[in-house]
């Protein structure tokens, strides 16, 4: 599978169509008698994903005949009247077991208390390409919606049968389908009770408006907190199977690298060891972690590795393969107008180069597996953002059918794009398999650092003209390997040139939080701000003179708002910068007041953000999200770097790699434009987009130091 | 070696080696698995459990060093079915998000209230400084353990 950042890109492009892939097609009679058997009785609601499947054979939906329909959604009603709810999305601290909780609770309109949601599953679920950018409350959310409503229908329907009145005078309201005029109520669970009703649903029925809701839209507790603060809730790195050992695998000091030699004389003594072998795979397995670690140090192993760049040449490599001629071809992203009409139409012209270093997700739980086989049929718990990928990739390294593979993901400890993989499944299977028992692997921190992958390191070159009377004529933009999410830009710049030019990188890379969308908004941004300098214009003023988009000034105007902008005047020890952007549906400004210690030092004090995602569905889940995005931005604006020589990462600890920490906390003032009259979309990536630039234009403000490249000020302010 | 531990107000008889790090103890044969590993090297607060009250990185403690001594994970906070201040306090405010995290930084937050009942937000913020929150959390988690001060002082 390959991960790397265009390829997760041109994943979510597809995600729709994948859905309705035939290999993924439904038997519905089959599934229909399996939950059944499953579940018992009550009601089962399916909702086809019709659209889909006439895009894929052509045919439209008929009722069972033809290409079997992709099933989007599924929903439960016990004959207890308790909702369980299907999906493929998985949980990891985004929230969003408890805002789809809220749209089926708007919809069935029955307390969240009484919804259930059965997540990331791959023997339940329908199936999901993963859960990664910002898809969940654009698709998710509306499938579960249309879902529920249709189970709503399918309740009043029964009722209007049972009392034998006109549907249409009926109403469900608090888990009960209602008749106002003889008063008569009836609870979702009498009306399941000793039925086995399934519904194929393909036309949905209308959906309540945001303006409307009641129970979305309003802030609502995670469901299940309690468990948080308990220390009940069971991640992956906290399942216990019976007679389940802890597997470790041994690593090479260098990428790369071939066995050439293996003793593994001194660790078969050890007692209740399995060693496993198998090419340039080596693991070992005991009774309990310290057992496996033990097993792991008496290994000799002898690795060869090829030699391999160094950090210092970083950012040339990546320029030099993103334009010789044996590196992929570039792509040319957008192009309007000519750049050398808009160049000679300028007053000023501006050339310069940002670039962004490798920076690591680190999710606090680290990949984490227990894989069990019960026959040639495999288990495996793990914390991942593509369950059914996953599944695909087990079927493929054991070479069993998928339906012997089963995927399950506790809500995990977080990932921010880094868990796409199946690293650590493999790996416990592969455990599992030798020592015939079940396997827990979790790894450490330093091989989360060295084997997982690193948000791309890249090069942006941008290139522009502007004149005097701060109209932009021209903007090219070539980015060397950092990504294409968020390149274009949102300003009204009539010729315009932007090329994405991928390369053959040193580091694994792959899909962050927001994709390369902090990387080209730092760019972007920061050059604004040098042309708004250029022709001596207010930053915000001269943003604004080039944006029509009125979404994206609305969170401008309300950022500078929030914050004071207008009041505000930077000096040598206290600098003010704005940034603002748009991506997957969003928008974003940020507003940042830094303080310049006398040591050189660069503290982020204050950071007001406006942030506008169409009609929000949990208020304190979005400003949780909000929040915790400005506190991780500043690890990558400010200090976060991998640094790597020959094959080998240097700094692969906390102690050694900085993070974010509680004194590094700025006041955080967040202002959330809530828009009943669009769509929501998703919120867990371009909140933290704008902080870069902003803070980048804050020091120049106060310093009139221009940084140009992520991070900042890893040893504070550059002499 | 067999050794006697107390956790939580019970007695545990356990056999393991002396230097066994007191993290692995708990999770693995007692079956605590609240207490989180993050980092291996103190550097996160994931682990945090407290000994004689004292937030302990148990990564880092080997057990033998745990011994004679009253040990409180998360399990343990709990008080006939009534959940800690500060364990409230999280709630309340939603202090998590991932939520991995959280056991670690509510026993570091309980240490802190133990010594100084009414920290002021820098005392709350020195005393963290050692809980990595990567979702980012901090600006809840200083409010719910202010309110958690606040309620100690009901």
């Amino acid at each position: 599978m390959n991960v790397d950042e265009r390829g997760a890109e041109l994943l979510e492009d597809q995600e729709q169509l994948a859905t309705s892939r035939l290999k993924y097609s439904f038997n519905f009679e089959l599934q229909r008698r399996e939950f059944c058997k499953l579940l018992g009785g009550g009601l089962m609601v399916f909702l086809s994903a019709r659209d889909l499947v006439s895009q894929e054979s052509g045919r439209r939906f008929n009722g069972g005949q033809g290409a079997p329909p992709a099933i989007a959604a599924w929903l439960h009603i016990a004959e207890d009247g308790s909702i369980t709810v299907y999906t493929g999305k998985v949980e990891m601290g985004q929230n969003i077991r408890t805002s789809l909780t809220q749209q089926v609770s708007e919809e069935l309109r029955i307390p969240p208390a009484s919804i259930h949601l059965i997540m990331g599953d791959t023997a339940l679920v329908p199936y999901d390409m993963g859960t990664f950018g910002s898809r969940t409350t654009p698709t998710m959310g509306p499938q579960l919606r249309r879902v529920s409503a249709a189970a709503r229908e399918n309740l009043i329907d029964l009722a209007a049968q049972r009392w034998q009145v006109d549907r249409s005078n009926l109403l469900a309201k608090d888990g009960k389908v209602q008749d106002p005029q003889s008063r008569k109520s009836v609870t979702y669970g009498e009306l399941t009770k000793g039925q086995e009703l399934v519904k194929l649903v393909a036309d949905a029925p209308v959906l309540e408006s945001p303006a409307e809701w009641k129970i979305a839209g309003a802030s609502a507790s995670k469901v299940d907190g309690r468990a948080f603060v308990t220390g009940e809730h069971k991640y992956t790195s906290d399942v216990v199977r019976p007679g389940m050992l802890y597997g470790k695998v041994m690593r090479p000091a260098q990428f790369k690298a071939t066995l050439k030699s293996l003793d593994d004389g001194e660790a078969q003594k050890l007692p209740g060891i399995t060693v496993v072998h198998d090419g340039n795979f080596v693991g070992v397995t005991a009774s309990d972690s310290a057992g496996a670690t033990k097993a792991l140090q008496a290994l000799r192993a002898e690795w060869s590795a090829p030699q391999q760049t160094s950090e210092a040449t970083l950012f040339q490599d990546l320029k030099n393969a993103g334009t010789s001629a044996t590196g992929e071809s570039a792509e040319t992203i957008f192009q309007s107008g000519s750049m050398e009409q808009g160049l000679a139409a300028a007053d000023h012209r501006l050339s310069e180069t940002y670039s962004v270093a490798y920076i690591a997700h680190i999710p606090l739980e680290p990949r984490a597996a227990v894989a069990e086989w019960n026959d040639s049929r495999l288990t495996v718990w793990t914390g991942t953002q593509r369950p059914f990928g996953v599944r695909e990739e087990l079927s493929e390294a054991f070479r069993i059918p998928l339906e012997d593979v089963h995927v399950i993901v506790p809500d995990t400890g977080s990932a921010y794009g880094g868990k796409h993989t199946a690293d650590a499944a493999v790996e416990a299977a592969r455990l599992a398999k030798a020592a015939g028992k079940p396997v827990k692997v979790v790894w450490t921190r330093e091989e989360e650092f060295t084997w997982a992958y690193f948000r791309p390191a890249g090069v942006i070159e941008v290139k522009s003209g502007v004149r005097r009377d701060g109209t932009i004529t021209a903007w090219q933009c070539d980015n060397y390997n950092a990504g294409a999410a968020a390149i274009r830009t949102p300003y009204n710049i009539a010729n315009q040139r932007i090329t994405f030019h991928p390369a053959e990188a040193p580091l694994r890379q792959g899909s962050y939080r927001g994709l390369a969308g902090p990387a080209n908004h730092f760019a972007r941004e920061v050059h604004m701000d040098e042309l708004a300098h250029t022709v001596g214009m207010e930053s915000l003023e001269f943003r604004l003179k080039n944006v029509t988009d009125l979404r994206l000034r609305a969170v401008l105007q309300a950022a500078a708002e929030k914050f004071g902008w207008s009041r505000e005047k930077s000096s040598p020890s206290r600098g003010f910068g704005i940034a603002g952007g748009t991506e997957k549906g969003s928008y974003v400004a940020t507003c940042v007041e830094v303080a310049i210690g006398k040591h050189n030092d660069v503290h982020v004090v204050r950071v007001a953000e406006a942030f506008e995602c169409g009609a929000i569905v949990n208020p304190a889940g979005l400003q949780n999200q909000i929040v915790g995005s400005i506190i991780m931005g500043l690890g990558g604006a400010l200090f976060e770097a991998i640094h790597f020589d020959n094959g080998r990462i240097l700094n692969p600890r906390l102690s050694s790699y900085r993070v974010p920490r509680f004194s590094d906390m700025p006041q955080v003032d967040v202002e959330m434009l809530d828009r009943k009259d669009l769509p929501p979309a998703g919120a867990g990536e371009t909140p933290i987009m704008t902080l870069a630039p902003a803070i980048a234009n804050a020091i120049f403000a106060a310093t009139g130091k221009r940084l140009r490249a992520l991070p900042m000020v890893p040893q504070g302010l550059p002499r | 070696m067999s050794l006697t531990l107390k956790v939580n107000g019970r007695e545990h008889q356990v056999d393991v080696a002396p230097e066994q790090k007191l993290l692995y103890v708990l999770r693995e044969q007692l079956g605590l698995t609240g207490t989180k590993y993050g980092c291996g090297e103190g550097q996160c607060g994931a682990c945090t459990v407290l000994v004689d009250g004292q937030a302990t990185r148990s990564c880092l403690s080997p057990v033998v060093s745990a011994v004679g001594k009253s040990v409180t994970t998360i399990e343990g906070l709990e008080h006939e079915g009534h959940l800690h201040p500060v364990q409230e306090a999280f709630l309340q405010t939603e202090a998590f998000q991932c939520g991995y995290c959280t056991s670690g930084a509510i026993l570091s937050a309980v240490s802190l209230l133990n010594k100084t009942p009414r920290p002021s937000d820098q005392q709350i913020i020195a005393a963290m400084e050692g809980n990595i929150c990567r979702c980012g959390t901090y600006p809840r988690i200083l409010k719910a353990i202010r309110s958690a001060s606040q309620a100690d002082q009901g």
